[in-house]
């Protein structure tokens, strides 16, 4: 037997499978952030024309798939597996999206880690040669994840200085041996992590532990350290998260000093767009990765990445109970071609 | 706790130089002057009210109750109550215009549930609590008075 798993957490792809398209649909407020020139779709509309926002969110995931497997001018049926997940109830999101698409579907719940989880999935299954294409797809949207998690939109609160803001998007990568793009080299499997946080608006404390825990396995799975990395970026850490992330990473001696970044302070201009600790949700590391990083590798910018999504494993009813928050972080390592 | 984890003190004593605090005198000052001005804007519409229609204070004051409910929903219903909510804080929320906003806030959201277990039943998702212990607490303050007999 090849064996494909190394150290403790770690598969390392012989055929290292390539991510052969990319497509990331944002709504408006992400549509005037920094990264806006590197997305495929900005919506006009965080409703896309529909009656609900749930709605809204399954076709942005519909959408970007067609649009992803469009790019590559691959037909839907033939895609072999869909694997996505959001943040909703009973993955509300993802399902209705499936149930359009009839592309055989996997749903996932790693909250927002479940782009690196999916994208892992993915890569093992073209892997292991059952089949040729499969499809990684996430989304999350502001409007649903606050009326499931947090209040009524417009309920006259204050946000606290800890929380972040759910990203309304969605993004499709497809993956296959066939074909150009670049490709998986590793997937670390994270641990759940809980070091005790119990306050649901400030998730970047909680889910910086989780993060720091994969790339420490990761690299000692692996071999490899920091520097042969171009990029080393978490999911939706925030600013707050970054620097706890970073500060612990120092302390377990590892420097990333000069390499580290995060989805979720990438998207927004938290000073202008008023959005606090930074970006969040299923679909901050998802549209990044989809849009803009996946771009840069392309054009050979990147050429190393390692792509972190951190997923903060908490629920309405175990916070109301009085539970911490378990975390978790998956990371895939992408080289360019 | 796990193992090979930090106990739970350590992380948080680590982590607490880095979560930003807000700016309480700002806040408060915020706070300040957007609740009063809706004080003040209640006790103009009581005078005017109460000298107008020649109405006695408690039934002025009544009048006032509804009006500033209906301002506080019509505000909540274009939009513009979370718009001051975000900057007044308490300011917004402990009047009783907040009251209205807690209540019409849950009902627009969950309209598309249904005007059943949508409306209807999430209207005092929020506004329940402040129901239940408020009345629970008045009871508790009448059935003292009833037997302290207090004057």
């Amino acid at each position: 037997m090849l064996n494909k798993k190394i150290g403790k957490q770690t598969i390392k792809f012989l055929e290292a499978p390539k991510i052969i398209s990319a497509n990331a649909i944002v709504g408006p407020k992400e549509g005037e952030g920094p990264l806006a020139q590197h997305f495929d779709t900005i919506l006009d509309d965080d409703l896309f024309g529909l009656k609900s926002w749930e709605k809204a969110e399954s076709k942005m995931i519909e959408e970007t798939v067609k649009a992803a497997a469009s790019k590559i001018k691959l037909s839907i049926k033939d895609i072999d597996y869909f694997f996505a997940g959001d943040l909703l109830n009973q993955l509300m999101s993802s399902t209705f999206a499936a149930r359009d698409l009839q592309i055989p579907y996997i749903g996932l719940f790693g909250a927002c880690s479940t782009l690196t989880e999916s994208l892992s999935l993915s890569a093992m299954m073209i892997d292991g040669g059952y089949g040729d294409y499969a499809v990684a797809a996430t989304s999350s949207h502001f409007s649903t994840a606050e009326r499931q998690f947090r209040f009524p939109l417009e309920l006259g609160n204050q946000r606290p200085l800890t929380s972040q803001w759910t990203v309304t998007g969605a993004g499709a990568a497809i993956l296959s041996n066939k074909g150009k793009g670049p490709s998986i080299a590793y997937a670390t499997i994270g641990k759940v992590i809980d070091f005790g946080i119990f306050d649901a608006n400030n998730m970047g404390a909680a889910m910086a532990p989780a993060a720091v825990d994969t790339i420490k396995t990761h690299f000692s799975d692996t071999g490899l350290s920091p520097s042969d990395y171009d990029l080393i970026i978490t999911g939706d850490l925030g600013v707050i998260g970054m620097d706890i992330a970073k500060d612990l990473l120092m302390k377990e001696g590892i420097n990333v000093s000069h390499n580290f970044s995060d989805c979720g302070v990438k998207i927004f201009d938290h000073e202008k767009q008023d959005t606090h600790a930074g970006g969040s949700g299923c679909g901050c590391s998802a549209v990044v990765f989809c849009g803009y990083l996946y771009t840069e590798l392309i054009e050979k910018k990147i050429k190393n990445l390692l792509l972190v999504s951190t997923g903060a494993l908490l629920s309405p009813t175990s916070i109301q109970q009085g539970e911490s928050i378990p975390s978790i972080a998956h990371a895939v390592a992408i080289r360019s071609s | 706790m796990k193992k090979n984890q930090p106990s739970q003190s350590d992380y948080e004593k680590f982590i607490e130089d880095k979560i930003p605090k807000p700016n309480y005198l700002k806040n408060c000052t915020w706070a300040f002057i957007v609740g009063g001005l809706i004080c003040t804007i209640g006790q103009f519409i009581h005078n005017r009210i109460e000298a107008a229609l020649n109405l006695s204070h408690l039934d002025a004051t009544n009048a006032t109750i509804l009006i500033m409910i209906f301002i506080g929903a019509s505000l909540t219903g274009i939009g513009v109550y979370d718009l001051i909510g975000k900057r007044a804080g308490a300011g917004s929320i402990v009047p009783i215009t907040g009251f209205a906003n807690s209540i019409v806030a849950p009902a627009m959201e969950f309209k598309r549930e249904g005007y059943v277990f949508g409306i209807a039943a999430r209207m005092f998702v929020l506004a329940g609590p402040v129901l239940v212990y408020g009345i629970t607490s008045s009871v508790v303050v009448g059935i003292l008075y009833y037997f302290l007999k207090i004057r």
